[in-house]
């Protein structure tokens, strides 16, 4: 009764799904009715969670638990090992090295850059957001002649949009974006199943983090030329530097 | 604030809206949720200097939802104190004016009531992916169950809380 692909569909309902994949859900839904009736349901059911209740940490349960991490923090000074609780070990194999120079570095501005705290969370955010199929792309098109001029048409400013299907990073497409109060022109690659987000804003002579990471994806921040410019994707580290140097180097010949 | 308590306050400390949220969830909206929250930044403080991954959020709401399980054992062998003590009128099913309630919690309270009556291994889901928007990985890490049965949960629980919307009658 039910149809074997509805597992898929509703992955891909979720946002959970490649290109390729989603083109294949696409083909079946066409044609399956029922899959039909489970895509409206799960329209129908994301409006009506829109009315659940979202409960938000009180502020005196706040304060609470500040104080009470406050007398933790001030009775473990002087203690070294700390035993951790029944299931973490899980998590800590869960990172590497490189997730826990990540967290280094992302700390090390969290800390010392507040402004740049709510940047990363911003880029984060608008990522997952695209991810999710509610806004990746504005404008799809793997030509840099046609992402280019649209930019310039719905934006004031223009992003690299050289396409490096060569090096296995794909153009495609672009959106405008808005992130740390500022509008941001979103040029969007795929390597793999991967998406990669190449934010670009103006440059405000602000101080930036060199790389960041945040729920999973990695940012790499850099300036040139007249902007600033921040690549988010949840590709493999060392491709993302990969996108990036191609990227300067577009750049810096444009 | 010492370096760990800082570092707590700037990743762990963002995300306690969710915590307390999925706890209120756990609970039926119970009042024991905050206890549940407090307890579970106590014990994420405690194994933070293990913490390792990049995803703070899931890796917390794993810990409140382990609080909400010891908490939930720990009920049932005091099992003379009520089991569920809904103070909370603000999402209980049993509101003797529902016109009144109508006005004051629109479509919202027929949605909350609802998502209260599915069973926990739906309704958890289902609010980690509606309310929190997490992935099916970070929900798969949350609940320690596989992606797969993540899936087969959001696709019952959305189906269970349609019957529960539409029909009156369901079949839970």
């Amino acid at each position: 009764m039910t149809c074997d692909e509805s597992l898929k569909t509703q992955a891909y309902l979720d946002g959970e799904l490649d290109a390729a994949q989603s083109l294949e859900v696409e083909a079946h839904l066409e044609q399956c009715a029922e899959c039909q009736a489970l895509a409206a349901d799960h329209a129908d059911l994301k409006e009506a969670m829109a009315g659940a209740s979202y409960h938000r940490a009180p502020a005196a349960l706040r304060a609470r638990i500040g104080a009470a991490l406050d007398a933790e923090a001030k009775a473990q000074t002087n203690v070294v090992p700390l035993k951790a609780p029944r299931r973490s070990g899980f998590w800590l194999g869960a990172g590497s090295g490189a997730g826990g120079m990540a967290i280094a570095a992302a700390l090390a501005f969290l800390l010392f850059m507040p402004a740049n705290n709510v940047l990363v969370a911003d880029l984060a955010d608008a990522h997952v957001r695209s991810l999710m199929g509610e806004h990746l792309i504005d404008v799809a098109s793997s030509d840099h002649h046609t992402v280019k001029p649209w930019f310039a048409g719905h934006s004031d400013i223009s992003p690299p949009t050289e396409d490096f299907k060569a090096d296995g990073f794909t153009l495609v497409g672009g959106r405008a974006d808005y992130v740390h109060g500022t509008r941001a022109a979103v040029v969007v690659y795929r390597h793999g199943a991967h998406i990669i987000n190449l934010f670009a804003w103006a440059d405000r002579n602000a101080r930036l983090p060199g790389t960041s990471s945040r729920a999973g994806y990695r940012m790499v921040f850099w300036k040139q030329k007249d902007l600033d410019l921040a690549a988010v994707s949840d590709v493999d580290p060392a491709e993302l530097d990969r996108f990036v140097a191609l990227v300067k180097k577009s750049q810096s010949r444009e | 604030m010492n370096e760990k308590r800082r570092r707590f306050e700037a990743l762990a400390m963002p995300h306690l809206d969710a915590a307390y949220n999925l706890a209120r969830w756990l609970t039926r909206g119970g009042a024991e949720a905050d206890d549940i929250v407090q307890e579970a930044m106590l014990r994420a403080y405690r194994s933070f200097d293990g913490f390792r991954g990049e995803a703070v959020r899931p890796w917390l709401l794993a810990i409140v939802r382990n609080c909400h399980r010891s908490a939930l054992e720990q009920k049932k062998r005091h099992a003379a104190a009520p089991l569920d003590d809904r103070d909370d009128t603000e999402i209980a099913a049993d509101d003797p004016t529902p016109e009144a309630s109508a006005i004051r919690h629109g479509d919202g309270r027929e949605l909350n009531k609802a998502l209260c009556a599915l069973p926990e291994e739906f309704r958890e889901v289902v609010v980690l992916r509606e309310l929190e928007e997490m992935s099916y990985r970070d929900i798969a890490a949350v609940t320690g169950t596989p992606i797969g049965t993540v899936m087969s949960r959001l696709a019952r629980g959305r189906a269970l809380l349609k019957a529960e919307l539409t029909g009156g009658s369901h079949d839970v």
